[in-house]
Parts: structure tokens; C-alpha cells; sequence
């Protein structure tokens, strides 16, 4: 279930500041997210790039929170948005 | 009045949020004839419809309302010749642009030009799933080989794609095939919707009805789908309305969460809503959306609570279903008021059983096809 990844937000899909609500949301077919501030965070890493794991790294060293945890939260985050179709996975 | 029962009376009519969708109906010329077409009846023609530089205003003026997702619909959409200038318009207001269409009138050229302009997303209706069906239900011979067509070049383009499935009694067999196809067709989504009694589909209850069997047979499949196919199909379902126990939470609240805009510039709450005959409707041609947004009659009319009858005033699943359809409440009970009629609460709810299976058993039936403009 944890095993390392590549996320990738797909075509079709963007990050927007909502300035009416001054939040940023995920703007998706037929949905939108609001995202809280973990959230945001974790969507400003992705790249296309770099691995979960990669990520949970860098995160966890800007904000000297432990690696585990940011990388439980990561997962959980990521593959919502997956089975959700608002982000994919590159091996 | 005291200042407690002005706090009081005031506080009933709360600011509604801003609103998080709006649906365009840039035209009502479609090559299609679907006998379900939410449009109505009294259709709009094509010098009434708004010019570009009006539409384009409307989706800055919705952006700065607080709308971040643009419905593009019509009629069908790509008869609009402005069609690229519209979704370039709406990007630049910066709305997720969503182009709701038959694909018919979409070239690979036109296609091109729309993912230069900045189209988000492309939403495609499925009438059947062989040319027969397709061909026979959107009243257009040839039309279900150039939606095949347009759909692989949506898809070559890079467009995420959604398909859009109204099932009903004729066509509710073909369910699992269409879904088959959207994967096939590497769709995201589909949407798996049985038809709604409202627009021409209102004269077409007795040919299109499902059959009680049918829904419940639709729920499954679509359950069964949702689990197989978990991760790489969203699918969303829009259930038999009139064989369900409760009503549906008809746009997620009256003058809560979208707005509609018809050729003409009519701002509505829902698609039927013209169908209230004592409401009036304001146009974005006089008046700011923002105002007819928070202070047109037809958006404070079925606003909160105010407005409800009993059974619904003293239920808990007011909060739920806000008493459900408002258009449906006037088709059958005749009072924009009154319960949804498909609530099992509702006095005329077995009333409405009844009509299900009468139309639905309704075997000699034909269809009434929608007209042009």
C-alpha cells in the first residue's frame, strides 16, 4: 500500500487561489476541493518529479516534523484524490 | 417591530454563499432531437441569443461572484460559431471550462483551437451505445459514427472525457456496455444519469419511464462497477427519480450552490425553473449577476426554510433534501411549495407510484421528439 510512487496531478486538473472565499482550492471535473493547509503543501511538492517518499523527505526536514508521519498523511491524501481520478501515479 | 423580531426576520433571510457553478445554455439549436432535452418546451431562437461580448462579461462577472466552475451547454454548444472565443473568454475569467456536448460539429481543427483557448474538461453525451440506439434516440441518422469519431479525437487531444449516459425504459439494457466503453474510450468519469422528468422529457414520461425493475437493476450495476473498477472510473449516478422513497437534493439546495443562464440571458436557479409560473426571472442584460444572484425574487423564493410546508417544515431530512424538487412539486402537486411528491411523506406520494408504473407499463408509446428553435 505505502510502496513509493511518483504522483502526478493530471491534465484537467489545477491548483487555483479562490479569492472570493481566499482559500485555494483543486479544481477538478465536476468537483472542487478545498484544501486545508497540509493539503496545499503536499500539492506545492508535486512536480511530476519527485517520489512520495522523496517529497515526505523535503517536507519533513522544512518543517522538522517526523518523515513517518508526513508520509502516512501523504499517502492517505494522494490516493483519495486517486481513487477520485485527480491524481495519477507514476511508477 | 422590536429590533429582537427585526434580528429575527432578518436572520431567516441569511446572505446565501456565493455560488460555486454556473451552467451556460449558450443555445438552444442542437443537430440532436432527444426526446428528454432539459431545455424547454418554448424554445429560444437564434437572434435572441446573447452576443460573445455579453457571455464573456457574464463569466467575469460570475468569476468575480465566486463561480469557479463554468458549465458550457446548450442546445448543443459547438453550434455556437464563437465557441473557441467563449471558452477563451471564460479561461481568461479564470473558470474551470467544462464543455458539456454532443460532439457533433466538433472537428479535429475546432478541437485544436479549443485546447489552445484553455478548455478544461469535455463532457460527452451517450444516447445508445450502438448507432441503432444512438441514432434512433438523438433523432440523427450518422450521428452515433461522428461522435465515435469526435470522442478519439477528444481523447488524442489530451481532454480529460467524461461520459454522459441518460438511461431510460429503451435503453437502460445498454448500461453495462456503456460503461465498458468509457473505459475503452479511457474516459475519467461517466455519468450515469436516468432520465428526469422535466423539459420535453415531461411529454415523454410514458415512452422512457424505467420500470421499477430497471432502477433497481441500475443501482446494481452501477454499484458493482464503482467497486470493479475503483481507481480508474469515477462513476456518478443519478437515480430513478420517480421510484425513489426520498426526493433528490435538486441542486444541492435552491439559490445555494449554481445558477443557470439561458440563450437569452434569463438567469434561472435550475433548468425547470421556468416551469414556476408565478416566478420572474432577471437578465443579465439589466442587472449585475452578483444582484440577481443575492436579491432576485426567483433566488429568495425557496431560499432556507421559510418557505416549507408540513411534511417537510417539522422533518429532519429537510436539511438533507430541502423538501427536494421545487419544478417537481409544481408538475405533479401543483404547488412550487409543497412536498416532493416522491417523498414518502408526501400525501401524494402513492399518486406517484402509481404514474411510474403506469407509464413505465406503458408499452405502445412513442417517442415525442424535441424540435428546433
Amino acid at each position: 500500500m505505502n510502496a513509493d510512487f511518483i504522483p502526478v496531478i493530471p491534465r484537467g486538473v489545477r491548483l487555483h487561489f479562490d479569492r472570493v472565499r481566499d482559500i485555494w482550492v483543486l479544481l477538478a471535473p465536476e468537483r472542487t476541493i478545498n484544501l486545508d493547509p497540509i493539503g496545499l503543501a503536499i500539492l506545492n511538492e508535486v512536480d511530476g518529479a519527485r517520489s512520495v517518499s522523496e517529497i515526505a523527505n523535503d517536507l519533513a526536514a522544512r518543517y522538522s516534523a517526523p518523515v513517518d508521519h508526513i508520509t502516512t498523511d501523504m499517502h492517505e491524501f494522494l490516493t483519495g484524490l486517486m481513487n477520485r481520478r485527480i491524481m495519477e501515479a507514476r511508477p | 417591530m422590536t429590533v429582537q423580531t427585526a434580528a429575527a426576520k432578518a436572520g431567516t433571510l441569511v446572505r446565501p454563499n456565493p455560488p460555486i457553478a454556473m451552467l451556460a445554455e449558450l443555445t438552444h439549436r442542437c443537430p440532436l432531437s432527444c426526446p428528454y432535452c432539459s431545455n424547454p418546451l418554448e424554445l429560444t431562437k437564434r437572434d435572441a441569443e446573447l452576443p460573445t461580448e455579453v457571455w464573456v462579461d457574464v463569466f467575469k462577472q460570475a468569476a468575480d461572484l465566486g463561480v469557479l466552475q463554468l458549465h458550457l451547454s446548450g442546445g448543443e454548444p459547438a453550434s455556437r460559431r464563437d465557441l473557441v472565443d467563449l471558452v477563451k473568454g471564460a479561461r481568461d475569467a479564470g473558470l474551470y471550462t467544462n464543455l458539456i456536448t454532443s460532439a457533433i460539429g466538433l472537428t479535429k481543427r475546432r478541437l485544436t483551437e479549443l485546447d489552445d483557448a484553455g478548455l478544461d474538461h469535455v463532457q460527452l453525451s451517450l444516447q445508445g451505445t450502438d448507432a441503432d440506439m444512438a441514432d434512433r434516440i438523438g433523432g440523427y441518422r450518422g450521428g452515433f459514427a461522428r461522435k465515435m469519431q469526435a470522442a478519439q479525437w477528444i481523447v488524442e487531444a489530451g481532454f480529460p472525457l467524461t461520459l454522459n449516459a441518460v438511461v431510460h425504459r429503451q435503453n437502460l439494457h445498454q448500461l453495462p456496455r456503456a460503461i465498458e466503453m468509457a473505459v475503452e474510450m479511457k474516459a475519467r468519469r461517466i455519468e450515469v444519469a436516468i432520465v428526469q422528468f422535466h423539459g420535453w422529457a415531461m411529454e415523454n414520461r410514458a415512452a422512457m419511464m424505467p420500470t421499477r425493475e430497471q432502477a433497481a437493476e441500475a443501482g446494481r450495476i452501477v454499484a458493482e462497477a464503482r467497486t470493479r473498477l475503483k481507481g480508474q472510473l469515477v462513476l456518478d449516478y443519478v437515480p430513478a427519480d420517480y421510484h425513489s422513497d426520498y426526493p433528490k437534493r435538486c441542486m444541492g439546495g435552491w439559490g445555494t450552490t449554481g445558477l443557470n443562464v439561458t440563450p437569452e440571458g434569463k438567469v434561472l436557479p435550475c433548468h425547470a425553473a421556468e416551469t414556476i409560473p408565478h416566478l420572474t426571472f432577471d437578465n443579465v442584460r439589466d442587472k449585475p449577476l452578483s444582484e440577481i444572484w443575492y436579491q432576485g425574487a426567483a433566488f429568495q423564493a425557496y431560499r432556507g426554510e421559510d418557505w416549507m410546508q408540513e411534511p417537510c417544515r417539522s422533518c429532519d431530512r429537510r436539511k438533507l433534501d430541502f423538501g427536494g424538487c421545487r419544478c417537481q412539486a409544481m408538475a405533479i402537486a401543483g404547488d412550487p411549495a409543497a412536498t416532493d411528491p416522491v417523498c414518502i411523506k408526501s400525501p401524494l406520494h402513492a399518486r406517484m407510484e402509481a404514474l411510474a408504473n403506469e407509464f413505465a407499463s406503458d408499452e405502445a408509446a412513442t417517442l415525442t421528439y424535441r424540435v428546433g428553435p
